[in-house]
């Protein structure tokens, strides 16, 4: 449950959801260029969480290639966990001297 | 009460345990590499890794001559969540040379 706490911690605060459908195989003479590569990744305020780590955005944007118009009129989404890669967070928000301490906390309670 | 508190390293994720507050290289799915500050991780291997430095590897062919070219992308995020299911392998940073 740790990240589950560590994401409620989080509410209100904007995060970057990266995915994980940029199935991106750049073959041939193109050159890859990072820029335009099919990477999705949504920018927006972290309205809630559950613990599968459901995330449920509001206010949001796409990030990086603007190449997805489908999502223009989209203010909230609701994101399911397990197409989750990254998700970039405001390092200032975060305490990793807790962060540690609830590691260390959880690895010894998934012992038992 | 019968409670475990060992310090001791007795399965995999007790080396993870160690790395806690260090810098460690974590290779993921779809050639991605990862090199960051380990502050949090659980058992599905979800981690919360500061100061990351990823590494995205691309094999480009040449139509013409049909040689592998590898390309590859870094890109620096200061604060990142890695959902476990990506992680392949969790290591010490690699020294090369």
């Amino acid at each position: 449950m740790l990240f589950y706490s560590f994401f409620k911690s989080l509410v209100g605060k904007d995060v970057v959801v990266e995915l994980k459908n940029d199935l991106s195989c750049h073959t041939g003479k193109r050159r890859v260029d990072m820029d335009s590569c099919c990477r999705i990744a949504i920018c927006g305020t972290l309205h809630s969480v559950d613990q599968y780590l459901n995330i449920k955005l509001t206010d949001i944007s796409v990030t990086d290639p603007e190449k997805y118009p489908h999502m223009l009129s989209v203010k909230n989404c609701f994101i399911r966990g397990s197409v989750v890669r990254y998700v970039q967070l405001p390092a200032d928000e975060v305490d990793t001297q807790l962060l540690q301490d609830a590691a260390r906390k959880e690895a010894l309670q998934q012992k038992q | 009460m019968d409670q475990q508190t060992t310090n001791t390293v007795e399965e995999p994720l007790d080396l993870i345990r160690l790395s806690l507050d260090e810098r460690i290289y974590v290779k993921m799915r779809n050639d991605r590499e990862l090199r960051g500050r380990l502050h949090a991780y659980d058992q599905h291997l979800n981690m919360i890794l500061g100061d990351v430095e990823e590494t995205v590897t691309t094999i480009e062919i040449d139509e013409e001559t049909y040689e592998e070219i590898y390309k590859s992308t870094k890109r620096n995020i200061p604060m990142l969540f890695v959902r476990g299911d990506g992680v392949v392998l969790v290591a010490p940073p690699l020294r090369v040379g």
